[in-house]
């Protein structure tokens, strides 16, 4: 009879190792923070980390399952940053629960950026590649200049909206401004903490695994793999490609939603093509289709350049550019790569043999 | 008479746009990749030409001969070094490269040049024409990128159609493997499609810079994104579509500056760019290319 640790499967040991590693990451910071011995720039750190990482998770979905690059995760971001600050702060004194609001506000968030994933999606998920990557991006500053250059106010008659000026909005003297162009919001409640932040990320790395490991992920693998094939076995590309990036989009949009309620000020300049290609640098560095991988380079590669912020200065990027060639060229020349699989076989040989010497 | 200013003005930075475009359209229709990091090569480019011209004395056309000789250097070497390893594996991996370069080159700029932006002194010094009695100025910088582009295009034109290296190069871009057989050199062809790619690049850096005259290390980013917009619209791989592309994209640019709205002019060029590919993926004058199972 199989005993029922065996009939664990191999993915699920490995979905509760990442669960098990993060909760206790979060204790380990908890504890730290309970003994008040964590610096203040640490502190402002906590809920960028989770961001990042959320992010980078859901980049992974788009980039490591699908198989298609998307520089638009800035754009994502942006949506459920305003959607979700804008509910927020309209709703500060209708609902003056936060616990109550912020979440409808995640939600919210990360809807309207799936939305928008989608309907961007349709037209451009039948275009592949190199295509596909510089509409994204062209999407991301679509969104980005859209909202730097929106204005609304409230007054005794209402809304008042234009893309124009302040001005324009032909508002009373009397109103109070809600967007204000490129200044962005003002007045965001400040909801977001380390404990939200952390189970929203908690949340985004199970839906990513059980997304990754279900009849839907095999599928998107399977189009990633060989798009021709996946279509001849009868699945809808379209329909999948739509799955996967709405999903980017929606999570995006809930990492978004969560950075603009940790600041008061939110700008959409903030959301700009470095951003998506920061997202972008985690996801590659921590391994493409690796889960655990992303959360682990957001998190290293956001702390490492604060640490030595005063040491590396403008090295910081240079450094991420370096990176990024270099693992590129490491995974993807066949010659690089082969050579290196040699030297580390060698490597274990030695430690295999040292070992077996050491029994003797 | 506002119109037609802006109208003109509109050609001339498409013109320049057509310039950027021409790099991207035969990297793209010889290597098949997205040379992401063309843009940045112009930044350099004009980094070059600034502290040839300004700093160090040359006079205009040395300084942009010097440029050119210099951003030639670096475009066969980020081919060498970053894309040419890179020939087998899969586009996501080549693009993610591309962007990688991209971000060294603002970055080493950065380290190299400092975050201030320097003051670019024009190259040009042909006297502004004036139009309807001083109604329409047409600067020198505005001519001279819209003479200068037309003569690169033809030029580049004649240069692939009647040379050997030409004929090689479309060869190659047609199918890389008949190629071979029929005894082009294929790596020595992509080299010189990023040479001539590059030292174009060169050329467009002084253009923008003469006529957009603030130096920066993200000064290349965008033009050499909507350049790529550009390259597309006209239809990719093709060069009278590159400078059809160009030419269209900066007059939109500049007609919704001037007439929509001042920060939204970015966000019409791309939106053209995904109506483009809505609805005709291949650009005014791109072939359409049938996928081989």
């Amino acid at each position: 009879m199989k005993t029922k640790s065996k009939l664990i499967k191999p993915y699920t040991k490995k979905s509760f190792i990442t669960y098990a590693l993060l909760i206790a990451v979060f204790t380990i910071v908890q504890l730290i923070l309970n003994f008040g011995k964590m610096s203040f720039m640490m502190q402002s750190l906590l809920v960028p980390l989770c961001v990042y990482s959320i992010l980078a998770v859901s980049l992974n979905l788009t980039v490591g399952i699908l198989g298609e690059l998307s520089l638009g995760q800035a754009g994502f971001m942006c949506i459920g940053a305003y959607s979700g600050a804008l509910f927020s702060s309209l709703m500060k004194e209708a609902i003056p629960e936060a616990m109550v609001r912020f979440p409808i506000a995640i939600l919210l968030g990360g809807l309207c950026a799936a939305l928008f994933g989608v309907l961007i999606g349709i037209p451009v998920l039948r275009l592949r590649g190199d295509y596909l990557a510089i509409v994204t991006l062209a999407f991301g500053e679509i969104i980005k200049n859209i909202c730097a250059s929106l204005y609304l106010g409230k007054d005794a008659e209402g809304f008042h909206l234009s893309i124009k000026s302040a001005a324009d909005m032909n508002m009373a003297p009397d109103g109070k401004m809600i967007i204000n162009g490129a200044l962005g919001l003002n007045g965001t409640p400040k909801d977001s903490n380390f404990t939200v932040a952390f189970i929203i990320l908690l949340i985004t790395v199970i839906i990513a695994y059980n997304f990754v490991y279900s009849r839907t992920g095999r599928a998107v693998m399977s189009i990633r793999d060989n798009r021709i094939a996946a279509e001849s076995v009868g699945l809808n590309i379209t329909k999948y490609k739509l799955i996967t990036f709405g999903l980017t989009a929606f999570l995006a949009g809930v990492a978004g939603v969560i950075y603009s309620h940790n600041f008061s000020t939110l700008q959409a300049s903030k959301f700009d093509y470095n951003m998506s290609i920061l997202i972008l640098v985690f996801v590659v560095l921590g391994g493409i289709g690796s889960i655990r991988g992303s959360v682990i380079a957001a998190v290293v590669l956001t702390l490492i350049p604060e640490l030595l912020r005063e040491t590396i200065g403008n090295y910081r990027m240079l450094f991420y550019a370096v990176i990024l060639i270099a693992m590129m060229l490491v995974t993807s020349n066949s010659k690089l790569k082969g050579r290196i699989t040699a030297y580390t076989n060698k490597l274990k040989g030695l430690i295999k043999k040292e070992k077996k010497g050491e029994i003797k | 008479m506002g119109f037609l200013s802006n109208l003109i003005n509109g050609i001339s930075l498409g013109s320049i746009y057509a310039v950027i475009a021409l790099g991207y359209t035969m990297v793209y229709g010889i290597a098949k990749m997205l040379n992401f990091a063309h843009g940045d090569v112009i930044m350099i480019g004009a980094y070059v030409v600034y502290l040839a011209g300004s700093k160090a004395g040359l006079p205009p056309v040395a300084a942009v001969l010097v440029a050119m000789v210099a951003c030639t250097a670096l475009g066969v070497s980020i081919e060498k070094i970053a894309y040419k390893p890179l020939r087998q594996a899969t586009s996501l991996a080549v693009l993610i490269t591309a962007i990688g370069v991209s971000y060294f080159l603002q970055n080493i700029a950065l380290v190299i040049f400092g975050a201030n932006p320097v003051n670019f002194k024009s190259v040009v010094s042909i006297p502004a024409i004036k139009l309807f009695d001083g109604q329409v100025v047409i600067s020198g910088e505005t001519s001279t990128a819209i003479v200068v582009s037309l003569i690169i295009v033809i030029a580049l034109s004649l240069f692939i159609k009647k040379t050997k290296s030409g004929r090689a190069m479309l060869a190659v871009s047609e199918d890389k493997g008949a190629a071979q057989l029929m005894g082009v050199n294929v790596n020595r062809t992509i080299s010189l499609t990023f040479a001539i790619g590059s030292a174009l690049a060169a050329i467009a850096g002084a253009l923008l810079c003469s006529a957009y005259p603030i130096l920066s290390n993200t000064t290349g980013a965008m033009p050499g994104i909507k350049a790529f917009v550009a390259a597309v619209f006209g239809g990719i791989g093709s060069i009278p579509g590159a400078m059809i592309g160009g030419i269209l994209i900066g007059v939109i640019e500049i007609l919704g500056r001037a007439y929509i709205s001042t920060q939204l002019a970015d966000a019409i060029v791309f939106g053209v760019l995904i109506l483009v590919l809505m609805f005709k993926p291949t650009g005014i004058l791109g072939k359409k290319i049938s996928e081989k199972v």
